[in-house]
């Protein structure tokens, strides 16, 4: 599947079928810190992704209050 | 997952809820947790004027939409930071939430305006650029609230802006900071109302918000905030949460009902020794206020580099 990342913007490929929660273990990303977005919809952890879908994670992460 | 109120798919999973939500519910969430913040801490009486301080970022417009939909009145606030692209794309964000839906935006542009902007500032002072950023928006919002006869001024700040706070706060016991950190700070005289309605949501949900009600909002990290010990203090509550799910939440609100109060004094006290800034007549405990002696400083910088 082709994953987008942001802050900087890229993609990677990981191979499908994952879960949710599966996919953010291997990329080490924290489930708190991030939306999963798949077309135009959100999904939750137990979402299954396969090998064509395209998903974006987002983070919702912002600083700056210092 | 399924709904937890109509089993109906899910969208979103709050696990310190322990629950998930579908898109209707979901909305009805953030409704609910906003009317429950207001109200629990008397923070707008209907009739009053609000103003929203709006960043372009997902916490500002979800707020400015979430207050808007509650009926309350509510105009908001830009300030331009002059963060090159960043600052561009927050700007457009800002706007066409506002003409899609009809509401007044002010703005509000730090370069146009005082002579001088947040790249220029931190470079001079050599201080963080998110420094000069919150100096400059605190005196701006209060600014504009006073002088245009506003009840109360309303921010994004969340769960998780307030925990990473009160964290950086209580790891250095910062007692007069803890003293005013609260969900609402009552008006003082040259200071307006502020209220922070998100407390109760954390940064995931108000992105999700976002995405789930069409509102398109600067996504992007601001570059200047890189690696600014707020971000880390939220990754390290961002680990615990993963172990725990609730420790934000736990951590906010038993500080805000248990703890908060043993530190009100302090904030108090400040109060009292406030008087007028001789340049712009904004309260301080200084002849000039910070944000004037900022002005100052990087205004003559500017002057000696011509």
């Amino acid at each position: 599947m082709k994953v987008v990342l942001r802050n900087p913007r890229r993609e990677v490929e990981m191979p499908g079928p994952l879960t949710v929660a599966a996919l953010l273990e291997q990329l080490h990303v924290s489930p708190e810190s991030v939306l999963v977005i798949q077309g135009d919809t959100l999904v939750t952890r137990d979402a299954r992704l396969s090998d064509t879908d395209v998903v974006e994670i987002r983070p919702v992460t912002s600083g700056g209050a210092e | 997952m399924k709904c937890r109120v109509c089993r109906a798919p899910a969208v979103l999973d709050i696990r310190r809820h322990n629950a998930a939500f579908c898109r209707e519910h979901f909305v009805k969430h953030c409704r609910d947790q906003v009317r429950r913040a207001i109200d629990d801490h008397d923070m707008i009486s209907p009739g009053e004027r609000v103003l929203v301080a709006v960043s372009g970022g997902k916490d500002s417009l979800a707020l400015w939409d979430l207050l808007v939909g509650l009926g309350y009145e509510a105009d908001g606030l830009y300030l331009g930071l002059g963060i090159d692209e960043y600052s561009a794309v927050s700007g457009r964000a800002a706007r066409t939430f506002a003409g899609e839906r009809g509401l007044r935006l002010r703005e509000v542009d730090l370069a146009l305006e005082y002579g001088y902007d947040v790249p220029g500032a931190a470079a001079t002072t050599h201080r963080s650029p998110c420094g000069a950023c919150g100096l400059s928006k605190r005196h701006v919002f209060n600014s504009v609230a006073v002088e245009d006869g506003y009840d109360v001024v309303a921010t994004g700040h969340n769960l998780d802006d307030e925990a990473a706070v009160l964290l950086g706060n209580v790891l250095r016991w910062e007692t007069g900071y803890l003293g005013r950190q609260h969900p609402i700070l009552p008006a003082s005289p040259g200071f307006a109302r502020k209220v922070k309605p998100l407390y109760r949501l954390g940064e995931r949900e108000t992105a999700a918000y976002c995405v789930l009600v069409g509102i398109d909002y600067q996504v992007e990290e601001c570059p200047m905030a890189e690696g600014n010990r707020h971000l880390g203090y939220k990754g390290a509550l961002n680990a615990l949460e993963d172990r725990s799910p609730g420790a934000k939440a736990a951590f906010v609100f038993g500080f805000v009902d248990h703890a908060h109060d043993r530190f009100a004094d302090e904030a108090v006290a400040e109060r009292d020794d406030l008087h007028p800034c001789v340049v712009c007549g904004s309260p301080t405990t200084s002849d000039v206020c910070a944000f004037c002696r900022l002005r100052e400083r990087v205004g003559s910088r500017a002057v000696h580099a011509q």
